[in-house]
C-alpha cells in the first residue's frame, strides 16, 4: 500500500503535465478550441491565456503538497527533531504574500476579461486590409425542439440549417416560441439564451468556408438532444446564388404550415420564401404566449423518443396527427 | 385516476425499482416485528430529541440517498458511454439526471454535513444539546419525509423531468403536466422548512451556549463554518421558499408568476434559485472545508495554521456567495457590464479560497502526517479540490463562459468542486467520527480500498469530461456523436470505480461493526484536540458531566496538559434535559401527506393534512413539558461505567 501510495503522489505531479499534453495535443480537435470565425478566436484565445495562469497555480499547489506529504509523514525513514513544530500557529508574511499573488492573479484574467465582454457586444472588428460591411440580419427563434431561420431583408427562411457568407457579420436575434434554449455554434464563437418575449443580439462571423455544427445547448425537453442545425459558411457569391435560389424556388410560408411547424415535435430541414415575421415575431412580449396558445395540449406528450431515431422516424406521425397521450392534463 | 396512472408502468427498470422497494419494505417490517423491535425503535429513535442520535439518523439518510443518486449516475453513464446506446429513452434519462441532481445536493450532501454538524458541533462546544432540541427532530423528520416525498415520484407519478434547475417556462403547467414537477417542488418545499429551522438552531445554539469562557475565536473551525453555514440558510432559504410557493401557486391554483401566457416571467425563476443555489453550494462547501481542517490538524498533530485567516476566509466567502448569482446564467444577455460585474465578484472568491488551501498547506508543513484513511480522504481533497477550482476561475471569465456554458466542462467543474470537496469530507468526517458515534473504528484496510477505488474512480470519470466539453458535448444530451466516445467510455469506467468504491465503504460499515476493537478511551484517535474527543464512548446522553472552563483554541489538547477531564466528580449537580417526543414525528408525517395531497391535486387531503399539521401546533402550544433531570448519582454511575473508573 506504501508503494501505490508514493505512486499515486508522483502520479498526482504529473497530473498538470498530462493537462498540458492533452491541450496541445487536441488543440486542433476540440471544437472550442478549434476556431472558424473571430468570435471564436477571441474566446480560444483567453481560454489559453487563462490556461497559463491555472497551470501555474496547480503547478505550485501540486508541488508544495507534494512536498509536504512525502516530507512531513509520520514514520519517513531519516525523519529529524526540527521536522516537527507543533505550536506553528501562522506566518504574517507568507500569509500576505499567497494572499496578494492570488489577488494579482485575478487582475490579470479581469481585464481581458471585461475588455472581450465589451467586444462580444458589437460586430467582430474588421482586419485593416478589409472594407467594414453591414452585418447580416438573422432572426434564429427556436420552438419545440426545432430552430427557424429568418432573413428579414433576403424574405426568406430555413428550417433547421442556415447559411451564411464568411467575412462578414451575423447579427442573430434570439428568441423562442417556448422553453428557453440556447444558440450554439463552438467553431464559430460562445452561446447565448434564446427566450420568449425577449430579443437577444449575438455576433458572430466565419472566416473560413466549411459546415459547421450548431445546436440548442440549454435544456428543454424531450427533444432537446435532436435540437441541432448546420451552418453552411460559404463564399458571399455562393451564398447570394443559395439566397436567389431559395427566393425563387421555395414555397411560401403560410400561417397555417408555420403553426404547424409549430408544434412540439421533431422536424426535417424546409425553407420558405418568406418569413413567419410576418405574422408573429416571438422576441416581442405579444408575441410570447403565440406557440403556448396554439399548441398547449402538445407539450404534455411523449414522442417516446429513442437514441437511434430523428426526425425521419416522426414524419408519418405528424402527418396523420394522433399522438397517443401519456400524461393527464 | 387510474391505477395505471397512479403508479409509473411500461419501464422494466422501474418495474425493478418497485420490486425491490416492496422486498426492502417487507423485510425491514419483518425483522422489526420478528425481533420485537418496534417499540425500541419508537423510543430510542422516533422520538429521540437527542441531538447524537438524529446526526445519525441524519448520516445513515443520506448514505441511502447517496446510494440512489449513485444508481442514477451509473444509468446515465451507461447510457453515455456508447453513441446509440438504447438503455434508457429520452424521457427516463431527463428524469434521472434530474432526480440525481436534486437527491445528490437537497437529500445527500447537505443531510451528511447537517448530520455531522448535529452530532459534532454541541460536543465541540461543551453543550448538552442544540438551543431546541424539539425543533431538531422536527427538521430531521421534515427532511425525511420531504426526502421520502420526492424520492416516491419514480414508482408513483411519475419523476420530475426539468433538471435539478427546474428552469420556468419548461418547469411550469404547460410544459411539463402531471404530478412529475409537483412532487420536486413538494418534496424540497417540506426538507426546506427543517433546512431553515436547522439554521436557526445551530446559530443559536453556537452563540449563546458555548462552555464557559470559550470566545469565539476560540471555537474549532468546523464549528465555525457551521455557524457561518447556518447564517447563508437562514439568509438564502427563505428565498428558495418563496420562488417553489411561487411555481406551487402556479402549476397547481393557476397562477401566472412564471408562465409565458398573463405576462408572467420565467426568467424571474432562474435569479431567484440562483439567489438560492450559489448561497446553497456554499452551504454544502463551508462544513466540508470545517472538516478538512479538524482532520489534517487531528492527523497531523499540529495546530491549524492561519486560525484567525481561515475565519476570516470562511466569512468572505460566505458574503461573496450571495453576489455571483448572475454567473449562472451569464449567456441570458444581461449585458457587458452586468456580466463584468459578476465575473469580478466571482474571481475574487478564488482568494479566500486560496488562502484556505495554502493554510492547509501550511498546517502539514513541519508536522507529523499519521496516514489514516480519514487523513487520507482529506489530503486527496487538496490537489482535486485546486483542479475544480481554477476551472471555476476559468468558467468566472464570463467572456470564455459562453464557450463552457452548459457543457461537460462545467459538469466536470461542479463534480471536482462537489464530490472532492463535500462528499471527500462527508467520508473524511464520518471515518473521523465514526468511533465517537458508534464505538468503534471502521476497518482501515477495507477503508483504504474503498478510498483508492472511489478516488481513482473519481479522476477517471470526471477528469475527460473537461475535454469532452472543450469539444462541444452539451450537458443534458441523452446520447452522444461517435466523436465523443473515447473520452465518454474512460468517464463511464471511472462511475464504475466510484461505485464499487462505495459498495466497499458500506461493507466496511459492516464488516467493521461485527470485528472491529470496541472503543475505550473517548480519545480514539490518542491526537483529538477539540473537546468531542474529552467526553468518554459511548457519549453520556448528556455528554459533559461537568463543564471546563476554556480558554484556549484546541481545547482539549490544553484539557490533557492540565491532567482535567469533563468528569469533575466533587462538582458534578443535577442536570436538565428535554423528553422525548413523537410529536415532531406526527406532525411531519401530517405534512407529507398534505404534501402528496397538494402533489396530486387532492385539495381534501391537502386541507385534511395541513389541519392535522395545525391541530399538533395547537398541542404543542399547550405542551408543557419542561424536560427532567439527571441525578448526581445517575450521572456518576454512567460516568464511571463509560470511563472505565
Amino acid at each position: 500500500m506504501k508503494n501505490i501510495n508514493r505512486l499515486f503522489k508522483k502520479g498526482l505531479a504529473l497530473l498538470p503535465l498530462s493537462l498540458v499534453l492533452l491541450l496541445t495535443g487536441c488543440n486542433s480537435d476540440l471544437a472550442i478550441l478549434d476556431p472558424k470565425g473571430p468570435v471564436a478566436q477571441t474566446q480560444k484565445d483567453l481560454i489559453l491565456y487563462s490556461v497559463y495562469f491555472m497551470l501555474f497555480i496547480v503547478v505550485v499547489v501540486f508541488a508544495a503538497f507534494t512536498y509536504m506529504v512525502v516530507k512531513y509523514r509520520e514514520n519517513r525513514p531519516g525523519r529529524k527533531e526540527t521536522d516537527y513544530d507543533p505550536d506553528l500557529h501562522g506566518n504574517n508574511k507568507i500569509e500576505v504574500i499567497w494572499t496578494v499573488i492570488p489577488f494579482i492573479i485575478v487582475i490579470a484574467l479581469s481585464i481581458p476579461t471585461v475588455d472581450t465582454l465589451f467586444q462580444l457586444e458589437k460586430p467582430p472588428e474588421v482586419e485593416a486590409n478589409e472594407e467594414e460591411q453591414e452585418p447580416l440580419v438573422i432572426h434564429a427563434t427556436t420552438a419545440d425542439w426545432k430552430w427557424f431561420f429568418s432573413y428579414p431583408e433576403e424574405n426568406i427562411e430555413t428550417v433547421n440549417y442556415l447559411h451564411i457568407p464568411t467575412d462578414r457579420p451575423i447579427e442573430f436575434k434570439l428568441s423562442s416560441a417556448d422553453a428557453m434554449t440556447a444558440l450554439w455554434i463552438p467553431r464559430l464563437g460562445g452561446q447565448k439564451y434564446n427566450m420568449a418575449g425577449m430579443m437577444n443580439t449575438h455576433y458572430l462571423e466565419a472566416d473560413e468556408e466549411g459546415v459547421y455544427k450548431g445546436r440548442n445547448s440549454n435544456f428543454n425537453g424531450e427533444g432537446f438532444t435532436k435540437q441541432t442545425f448546420e451552418v453552411y459558411a460559404e463564399s458571399p457569391e455562393a451564398y447570394d446564388q443559395w439566397v436567389s435560389d431559395t427566393q425563387n424556388q421555395a414555397p411560401e410560408l403560410t400561417q397555417d404550415r408555420y403553426d404547424e411547424l409549430l408544434a412540439p415535435g421533431l422536424t426535417e430541414e424546409h425553407e420558405f420564401s418568406s418569413t413567419h415575421l410576418a405574422w408573429v415575431n416571438h422576441g416581442n412580449p405579444e408575441g410570447m404566449d403565440y406557440a403556448i396558445n396554439r399548441h398547449f395540449q402538445k407539450y404534455g406528450e411523449l414522442m417516446h423518443l429513442e437514441s437511434h431515431q430523428d426526425a425521419e422516424d416522426f414524419m408519418d406521425e405528424e402527418n396523420n396527427d394522433d399522438h397517443e397521450s401519456d400524461r393527464d392534463h | 385516476m387510474q391505477l395505471d396512472e397512479f403508479f409509473v408502468t411500461g419501464e422494466p427498470l422501474i418495474y425493478a425499482g418497485m420490486v425491490s422497494i416492496a422486498l426492502v419494505t417487507i423485510s425491514i417490517l419483518f425483522f422489526l416485528t420478528y425481533y420485537k423491535k418496534w417499540g425500541w425503535l419508537w423510543r430510542e429513535w422516533l422520538t429521540t430529541v437527542d441531538h447524537k442520535k438524529i446526526g445519525i439518523m441524519y448520516i445513515l439518510s443520506a448514505l441511502a440517498m447517496l446510494f440512489r443518486g449513485g444508481v442514477d449516475a451509473m444509468m446515465m453513464r451507461t447510457q453515455l458511454a456508447f453513441p446509440n446506446m438504447n438503455f434508457l429513452n429520452a424521457q427516463h434519462y431527463d428524469e434521472i439526471f434530474t432526480t440525481h441532481g436534486t437527491v445528490m445536493i437537497i437529500f445527500m450532501a447537505m443531510p451528511f454535513l447537517i448530520g455531522l454538524m448535529n452530532f459534532v458541533v454541541p460536543l465541540q462546544i461543551g453543550a448538552r444539546d442544540v438551543a431546541f432540541p424539539y425543533l431538531n427532530a422536527l427538521s430531521f423528520w421534515s427532511f425525511l419525509f420531504g426526502a421520502m416525498l420526492f424520492n416516491i415520484s419514480f414508482v408513483i407519478g411519475g419523476s420530475p423531468d426539468a433538471g435539478w434547475t427546474s428552469y420556468t417556462p419548461l418547469a411550469g403547467a404547460a410544459m411539463s403536466p402531471g404530478p412529475g414537477q409537483n412532487f420536486y417542488l413538494l418534496g424540497l418545499q417540506l426538507s426546506g422548512i427543517g433546512t431553515l429551522a436547522t439554521g436557526i438552531n445551530f446559530m443559536v445554539t453556537i452563540l449563546k451556549m458555548r462552555a464557559p469562557k470559550m470566545r469565539m475565536f476560540q471555537m474549532p473551525i468546523f464549528t465555525w463554518s457551521t455557524l457561518i453555514t447556518s447564517f447563508i440558510i437562514v439568509f438564502a432559504f427563505p428565498i428558495l421558499t418563496v420562488a417553489l410557493a411561487l411555481m406551487t401557486l402556479d402549476r397547481v391554483f393557476g397562477a401566472q408568476f412564471f408562465t409565458l401566457t398573463g405576462e408572467g416571467m420565467p426568467m424571474m425563476w432562474a435569479n431567484l434559485f440562483w439567489m438560492w443555489g450559489h448561497p446553497e453550494v456554499y452551504i454544502v462547501i463551508l462544513p466540508a472545508f470545517g472538516i478538512f481542517s479538524e482532520v489534517i490538524s487531528a492527523f497531523a498533530r499540529k495546530q491549524l495554521f492561519g486560525y484567525k485567516a481561515m475565519v476570516w476566509a470562511i466569512i468572505l466567502i460566505a458574503g461573496l456567495s450571495f453576489l455571483v448569482w448572475v454567473h449562472h446564467f451569464f449567456t441570458m444577455g444581461a449585458g457587458a457590464f452586468v456580466n463584468s460585474v459578476f465575473s469580478i465578484s466571482t474571481m475574487l472568491i478564488a482568494v479566500p479560497t486560496g488562502v484556505k488551501i495554502f493554510n492547509w498547506l501550511g498546517t502539514l508543513y513541519k508536522s507529523k502526517i499519521n496516514n489514516t484513511v480519514a487523513m487520507m480522504w482529506a489530503l486527496a481533497f487538496i490537489p482535486s479540490f485546486v483542479i475544480g477550482g481554477v476551472t471555476g476561475v476559468m468558467l468566472g471569465m464570463a467572456s470564455a463562459d459562453y464557450q463552457f456554458h452548459n457543457t461537460y466542462f462545467l459538469v466536470a467543474h461542479f463534480h471536482y468542486v462537489l464530490i472532492a470537496g463535500t462528499v471527500f469530507a462527508c467520508f473524511s468526517g464520518l471515518v473521523f467520527w465514526y468511533p465517537k458515534m458508534f464505538g468503534h473504528k471502521l476497518n482501515e484496510r477495507l477503508g483504504r480500498w474503498s478510498f483508492w477505488f472511489f478516488v481513482i474512480g473519481f479522476h477517471v470519470c470526471f477528469f475527460p469530461q473537461y475535454f469532452v466539453g472543450l469539444d462541444g458535448m452539451p450537458r443534458r444530451v441523452f446520447t452522444i456523436i461517435p466523436e465523443w466516445m473515447p473520452l465518454n467510455v474512460i468517464s463511464t469506467v471511472g462511475a464504475f470505480g466510484m461505485g464499487a468504491g462505495f459498495a466497499i465503504f458500506v461493507f466496511t460499515i459492516l464488516y467493521s461493526y461485527r470485528y472491529s476493537e470496541r472503543e475505550k478511551t473517548g480519545d480514539s484517535w490518542d491526537n483529538g484536540r477539540t473537546l468531542e474527543w474529552a467526553t468518554p464512548t459511548p457519549v453520556p446522553f448528556y455528554n459533559f458531566a461537568t463543564l471546563p472552563h476554556i480558554d484556549s483554541q484546541d481545547a482539549y489538547v490544553k484539557l490533557k496538559q492540565e491532567g482535567k477531564t469533563t468528569f469533575e466528580e466533587d462538582k458534578v449537580e443535577p442536570i436538565h434535559m428535554p423528553s422525548n417526543t413523537g410529536q415532531p414525528f406526527i406532525m411531519m408525517a401530517f405534512m407529507f401527506i398534505a404534501g402528496f395531497g397538494l402533489v396530486f391535486e387532492w385539495m381534501w387531503m391537502a386541507i385534511g393534512g395541513l389541519l392535522a399539521v395545525f391541530v399538533m401546533m395547537v398541542i404543542r402550544s399547550f405542551d408543557y413539558d419542561e424536560g427532567f433531570h439527571v441525578e448526581v448519582d445517575e450521572i456518576k454511575r454512567t460516568e464511571r461505567s463509560a470511563r472505565r473508573l
